[in-house]
C-alpha cells in the first residue's frame, strides 16, 4: 500500500505539492515512484521558468517507462532539486522528502481548489486498483 | 571475471590487419591539397591483426541466437526461415557491384526485378501502386501518412487527428505525430476488437484517418472491417493498413479488399529477409489509385519493355531517403516471392496459422488467455496466474526459455495485456519443435511450482547471467 | 510447400488436435465479403535452379556493374575486405531481430557498442547512435531534433548539401511544419556564406553544411563555426566517414550533430541501399535523440555486458511523445561499418583515404598540365570534383562504350550546370583506368 501523506494536495496525475506560503513544493507521490520502477533520469524546468496548472513541466524516466509530469500549480519556478541531476533514486527512496523537484511561486492560490485532497487521492488510488 | 569482449582490448600500438601498398600515381603533400587547418592529428581506432578480428567476431558471434539457431517465436516480429539462397542471389556481382547512378539502359535488369516486385505486391495487397523507398516498417508508416496528410490538403480538409486501438504499436502514434498530427486512442472492446460503437463517436470531420493492423497485434481478425472502413470512408477520413500481420492472411485476404488506403509491409517479416539483428528491414507502401501522384519519387515504371525511374508523380510527398529503397532487401524478396508463387505464399499463411493455433492449444492451459476464441497468425497469453501464484513474471519466463535453447516471445506487448506473451511460431517450424515448445513452457511451470528462484535468477546457461538495466541507464555508458 | 516442414500427415493431426477437419475451417473468422477467393496472379513457383537462373539473368543485365567506375555523388566504390563479409554474414548476427533479449544477444550489443564508440572517435562526437536508415534521413532525423532542441521550426541548408539529402528534409519538414532554407552555391561549389548569414535569421534552428560538400569541396569550415555562434544556431555537419581519416573531426570545428552515410565502411553499392546513416550528438543531447543506443553495464555476477538502454526515447514505450517512430534500423550495415573499422585500424582506413585522394589529385593535375579540352572547377578537394568537360555528351557515350562510368552528369540534378561531370576516386581506381578516362575526356 502506497504511502499518502494527510498535509498534501495531489493531482490525478499523481504529483503532490506542499504550500509553503506562497509557494508550492512539488513531487510525484510514493505510488507514481512505485508503478515506474527505478527512476533513472528527471527532466526538470529552469529557474525562473513559467509552469501552468495541469500542463506539462517536465519529464520522469524509468528503464521502461517516461512520463510526463504535470504541474499542479501555475506560477513561476523558483528552486529546482539540482540533486535530481547526480541522484534520480532519491525520487524512489524518498519521494516526500528529498525526492522534491521545483518549488513553485504560486501564481493564484484558488488553483489550489481543483486539487485532490489526500482522502480523496487515496480513494483515487483504490479505483485504480491499489 | 571479465564478461562481454571487445575489439579495443586485443588492440596493440604498432599492429596491423589490412593495408595497401603504393599509390601507384604521385604522392601529395595533404598540407598543401587540403590545407593544414583543416587536417586531422590524430586517430583513435583499434590496432589489431586479420587473426585479432576473426577470432574477436567469431566470439561474438557464439554469444549471439538467430533463426538459424533455433526457435524464435518473437510475436509481431515473424521470424521465419531465411532462404540461403536468397542471400546468395542478392550478393551477386551484377547487384551488389551496381551504382545508383549508372545509367538505366546498363541496369535493365534490377529495374524489371523492382518493377515486377511493385507489382507482386500490389497484387498481394489488393492495392493499385507500390513504392519501394522505405527503409523499414516505421519509414513505411511515415511515407503512407504524409501521403494521406498530402491528399487531404490537397482537397482543402484541415483533418488534424489520427485515431489508433490501444493494442497498436507503438510506431502507429510515433508516425502520427512526427506527421503533424494529433493521436486519439481508441479503447479495444472485450473481445480484443475495436469497438466499432466507440470508433463512431471518435470520427469526425477533424479526423484524417485510422491506423489499423489487421489482425491486430492480439492475433485476431477485425472481423467488422469493412464496416470500419465504412464509417471511416463516409465521414471523408482515410484508412491505413499496418502490415506487421501479414503473414497471416496472404491469399486468403487482402488489405485492399478490406477497404484499406494505404498500406505498408514488412519485407523483412512476411517476405522471409533476414532482420540482421535489428535491420536492415524494407517497408514498402501500398495505394489505392487515387492516391498514386502523392507517392514518394522515383518509382520504377516501364514503357515499350524498357524499364525506368520514374520522377514525374505531379503530387509526390518528395523523397524519404536517398536512392531507391533498401535494393539488396528486396532481391530476397523478389526471390522469396518467385520460389514459392501464389500457391505458396497462401500455403506459408496456412501453415502459420495453423501453427499458431496448434501450439495455442498445447500452451494456454498454463496461462490466463485474455481472448478467447481462434488466433491468426500469433496469440497472446498472459502470465499473470504465474505472477499472482508462484511470484514468477512474464520476464522470468522468457529468461528461463533461454536457458531452454529457445528465443522467447515478445514480453509485455501490447500494452492491454498484464504480463503477456505474444507468440508467433511461423510457418518454418516443425511440429516436432512446436510439441517440444510446449513441453518446454510445461517443465518450466513445474519449476515455478517447485523452485521459481530458478526462474527468477535466469539465464544460467550463457555468458552472461541477467543485467543491471538501471545501472545502464544512470551510468550511461555509451561508448568505450 | 517450401521452407514448410509438415507432411500431409502432419497437417491432419494437427488440425485434428485442433477438431479441424480443413485448413479452410481456420480461416472460417474471416468474413465472406472480405475473403480472397481466386489465386493471386503471380508467375508460378520456381524449384532452386531455376530460380537461381532467373536471378542470374536479371543480375546479368545490369552490365553496368562491371564498368570501371568514376561514379560517387554519395555512395562509393570502395573495396570491402574479404573478412569483412565473411563475419558480418555469419548467421547469427544475419538470422537474429534486434537485441530485445540482452543475455543471449551479447554479440550483436557489444558489435553495436563498437561502433558507436568507433563513430564517435571518427567525428569527435561524444554520443552516437546504433544507425538510423541512410544518410539523407541521419540528416533529417538531425533536422528534426535541432527543431526540438531550440523550439524553433526552420532550418539553414547548404545549396552543397546532397541534393536527395535536401529533398529528404524537405520531406520531414513538411511532416512537422518546418522550413527548410536553402542557400546557394558560389560557381567554385562552395556554400555561399554571404547567402548563408541572411538566411540565418531568429527564427532558424540549425545550419546544416556538408564536409566534404557534394561537389567534393572540403569547405572552409571555420565560416561555418563562426556563422552559427554569432547567430546562435546548432551546427549540423555532414560527413564522408572516410575522408575523416584526413580531415579534422567536426566536433573539432564546433559540430552539434554529425551525420552521414556509412555505407563507404565496408557497405555493398547495391543499387543505393541497404546502406547506414550514422548520427552523433554532443553529450547534452542524448536524450533527444532518435533510435537505439547501446550502454555498457554488469550483469548479476558483475561481470562487463552490454544493453539497450535510454529506451524511454523510443516509440516502444514513448508513443506519440518518442524521439522519432524509428524502429528497425541498419544493424547489418552497421556491423559491416564496424568490423571495418577495427579491421582497417588508423593505418589501414587512412590508406584507403589517402590512396583515394591521390587519385583524385593525379586526375586534376593532369587536367591542368594539359590545359585545354576539360576545366577543374574546383580544388580543395578530397576524392571528388567537379570538371567542366566541352563536348560532354558525346564523351561520355564514348566512354561508357568503353566500359568506363565516367562520373555523374551535373544536371542530373542541377539543370543550368550543362557539360559539367562529377568525378570520384577510390583506391581501387588504378593509374590505367585514370588515364582512359582522361583520354575519353581528351585530355592527352
Amino acid at each position: 500500500m502506497s504511502r499518502v501523506l494527510p498535509n498534501l494536495r495531489y493531482t490525478r496525475e499523481h504529483e503532490w505539492l506542499l504550500v509553503e506560503g506562497g509557494r508550492g513544493r512539488v513531487g510525484i507521490t510514493d505510488y507514481a515512484q512505485e508503478s515506474l520502477g527505478d527512476v533513472v533520469y528527471v527532466e526538470l524546468p529552469g529557474v525562473g521558468d513559467k509552469v501552468v496548472q495541469g500542463e506539462p513541466f517536465g519529464v520522469v524516466e524509468s528503464v521502461k517507462a517516461a512520463s510526463d509530469l504535470y504541474a499542479p500549480v501555475s506560477g513561476v519556478v523558483v528552486e529546482v532539486n539540482e540533486a535530481l541531476k547526480e541522484s534520480p533514486e532519491l525520487v524512489n527512496r524518498d519521494p516526500y522528502g528529498e525526492g522534491w523537484m521545483i518549488l513553485v511561486e504560486m501564481a493564484d492560490e484558488g488553483e489550489l481548489e481543483k486539487l485532490l485532497t489526500a482522502e480523496e487521492y487515496e480513494k483515487l488510488l483504490a479505483g485504480e486498483g491499489e | 571475471m571479465k564478461g562481454t569482449p571487445l575489439i579495443f582490448e586485443r588492440s596493440c600500438p604498432g599492429r596491423e590487419g589490412f593495408r595497401l601498398g603504393d599509390p601507384g600515381v604521385p604522392e601529395v603533400d595533404l598540407g598543401a591539397t587540403l590545407g593544414r587547418d583543416f587536417l586531422r592529428s590524430e586517430l583513435d581506432l583499434p590496432e589489431v591483426s586479420e587473426v585479432d578480428v576473426v577470432r574477436h567476431y567469431t566470439a561474438l558471434a557464439r554469444m549471439n541466437f538467430g533463426v538459424d539457431d533455433g526457435f524464435y517465436p518473437l510475436g509481431s516480429c515473424t521470424m521465419k526461415y531465411n532462404p540461403k539462397i536468397n542471400e546468395e542471389v542478392a550478393a551477386l556481382p551484377g547487384f551488389a557491384n551496381l551504382h545508383p547512378y549508372v545509367p538505366e539502359e546498363l541496369a535493365q535488369g534490377i529495374l524489371k526485378l523492382l518493377y515486377e516486385l511493385q507489382a507482386y505486391l500490389a497484387e498481394i495487397t489488393g492495392m493499385d501502386f507500390v513504392t519501394l523507398q522505405p527503409a523499414a516498417g516505421a519509414h513505411g508508416e511515415l511515407t503512407g501518412m504524409l501521403i494521406i496528410k498530402k491528399y487531404l490538403e490537397d482537397r482543402g480538409e484541415k483533418r488534424t487527428r489520427v485515431i489508433v486501438p490501444d493494442s497498436a504499436h507503438g510506431t502507429n502514434p510515433a508516425t502520427a505525430k512526427e506527421c503533424g498530427f494529433e493521436v486519439v486512442e481508441v479503447k479495444s472492446n472485450p473481445d480484443g476488437l475495436v469497438d466499432v460503437e466507440k470508433l463512431k463517436e471518435a470520427v469526425d470531420e477533424k479526423t484524417a484517418a485510422l491506423m489499423l493492423t489487421n489482425p491486430n497485434t492480439l492475433g485476431l481478425f477485425e472481423r467488422r472491417i469493412r464496416e470500419i472502413a465504412a464509417v471511416l470512408h463516409e465521414r471523408g477520413a482515410l484508412l491505413y493498413y499496418d502490415g506487421a500481420n501479414l503473414n497471416a492472411i496472404m491469399g486468403r485476404s487482402r488489405p485492399g479488399d478490406m477497404g484499406f488506403d494505404v498500406v505498408h509491409l514488412n519485407l523483412h517479416k512476411t517476405f522471409s529477409t533476414p532482420h540482421g539483428s535489428g535491420g536492415p528491414g524494407s517497408g514498402p507502401v501500398g495505394v489505392k489509385a487515387f492516391l498514386r501522384d502523392y507517392l514518394p519519387v522515383p518509382v520504377v515504371d516501364e514503357k515499350d519493355g524498357r524499364y525506368f525511374l520514374n520522377y514525374r508523380l505531379p503530387r509526390s510527398i518528395g523523397r524519404v531517403r536517398a536512392f531507391y529503397g533498401n535494393v539488396g532487401v528486396a532481391i530476397k524478396a523478389y526471390a522469396y516471392i518467385r520460389a514459392l508463387g501464389a500457391k505458396g505464399l497462401r500455403e506459408a499463411s496456412e501453415m502459420a496459422v495453423l501453427n499458431a493455433n496448434y501450439l495455442k492449444k498445447l500452451v494456454e492451459d498454463l496461462f490466463v488467455v485474455p481472448y478467447r476464441g481462434p488466433c491468426m497468425h500469433e496469440f497472446v497469453v498472459s502470465a499473470k496466474n504465474w505472477k499472482q501464484n508462484y511470484g514468477v513474471r512474464a520476464a522470468d519466463i522468457a529468461k528461463r526459455l533461454l536457458d531452454y535453447g529457445y528465443h522467447p516471445p515478445t514480453m509485455y506487448f501490447p500494452l492491454i495485456v498484464e504480463e503477456a506473451l505474444m507468440i508467433e511460431p511461423t510457418e518454418t517450424e516443425s511440429k516436432e519443435t512446436l510439441d517440444a515448445f510446449a513441453q518446454a513452457l510445461l517443465d518450466i511451470h513445474e519449476e515455478a511450482r517447485t523452485r521459481p528462484e530458478l526462474l527468477k535468477e535466469a539465464p544460467l546457461s550463457l555468458p552472461v547471467r541477467r543485467l543491471d538495466e538501471v545501472k545502464a541507464a544512470r551510468d550511461m555508458k555509451l561508448k568505450w | 510447400m517450401r521452407y514448410v516442414p509438415h507432411t500431409p500427415g502432419q497437417v491432419a493431426e494437427m488440425l485434428a488436435f485442433l477438431g479441424l477437419s480443413a485448413v479452410d475451417e481456420l480461416f472460417a473468422v474471416i468474413p465472406e465479403e472480405v475473403r480472397f477467393k481466386g489465386e493471386l496472379s503471380l508467375p508460378p513457383a520456381l524449384d532452386e535452379v531455376e530460380l537461381r537462373r532467373e536471378l542470374e539473368a536479371l543480375a546479368g543485365a545490369n552490365p553496368g556493374s562491371g564498368y570501371v567506375s568514376f561514379l560517387g555523388a554519395g555512395a562509393y566504390d570502395h573495396y570491402v575486405p574479404a573478412a569483412v563479409r565473411a563475419l558480418a554474414s555469419r548467421p547469427e548476427f544475419l538470422t537474429a531481430y534486434t537485441p530485445y533479449q540482452p543475455e543471449r544477444s551479447q554479440g550483436t550489443l557489444a558489435a553495436i557498442f563498437e561502433y558507436q564508440t568507433m563513430i564517435a572517435r571518427l567525428t569527435g562526437m561524444d554520443v552516437v547512435n546504433a544507425s538510423v536508415y541512410d544518410g539523407a534521413s541521419a540528416l533529417a532525423e538531425a533536422v528534426l531534433m535541432a527543431f526540438d532542441l531550440k523550439r524553433k521550426k526552420k532550418v539553414v541548408v547548404s545549396g552543397a548539401v546532397h541534393p536527395e539529402y535536401v529533398e529528404t528534409v524537405k520531406t520531414y519538414c513538411y511532416g512537422v511544419g518546418g522550413e527548410v532554407s536553402l542557400v546557394p552555391y558560389t560557381p567554385g561549389y562552395e556554400t555561399d556564406w554571404g547567402a548563408a548569414e541572411k538566411a540565418a535569421d531568429g527564427e532558424a534552428a540549425a545550419l546544416v553544411v556538408s564536409v566534404p560538400n557534394f561537389f567534393g569541396v572540403v569547405e572552409d569550415v571555420r565560416r561555418a563555426q563562426e556563422l552559427a555562434r554569432e547567430k546562435g544556431l546548432l551546427l549540423v555537419v555532414v560527413a564522408n566517414p572516410i575522408s575523416l581519416a584526413l580531415l579534422k573531426p567536426p566536433a573539432a570545428y564546433g559540430a552539434d550533430l554529425v551525420v552521414g552515410e556509412g555505407q563507404p565502411l565496408g557497405n555493398a553499392l547495391s543499387f543505393g541501399g541497404p546502406y547506414l546513416g550514422f548520427l552523433g550528438a554532443r553529450a547534452a543531447y542524448v536524450r533527444r535523440m532518435p533510435g537505439r543506443l547501446v550502454g555498457e553495464t554488469v550483469d548479476a555476477l558483475g561481470r562487463r555486458a552490454f544493453v539497450l538502454t535510454l529506451q524511454a526515447r523510443e516509440q516502444h514505450i514513448r508513443r506519440e511523445k518518442a524521439t522519432s517512430n524509428i524502429c528497425s534500423n541498419q544493424a547489418q550495415n552497421a556491423l559491416l561499418a564496424a568490423v571495418y573499422l577495427a579491421y582497417l585500424g588508423p593505418r589501414g582506413l587512412r590508406d584507403v583515404a589517402y590512396h583515394s585522394h591521390t587519385r583524385a589529385r593525379y586526375f586534376l593535375t593532369r587536367i591542368d598540365e594539359a590545359g585545354r579540352g576539360v576545366r577543374v572547377l574546383c580544388r580543395r578537394i578530397f576524392n571528388e570534383l567537379v570538371v567542366e568537360v566541352e563536348g560532354l555528351e558525346e564523351k561520355y557515350q564514348q566512354a561508357l562504350e568503353r566500359k568506363i562510368l565516367p562520373g555523374l552528369k551535373l544536371e542530373r540534378f542541377f539543370p543550368a550546370e550543362k557539360n559539367r561531370l562529377l568525378v570520384a576516386f577510390t583506391e581501387k581506381r588504378t593509374r590505367g583506368e585514370i588515364d582512359a578516362l582522361l583520354e575519353v575526356l581528351g585530355v592527352k
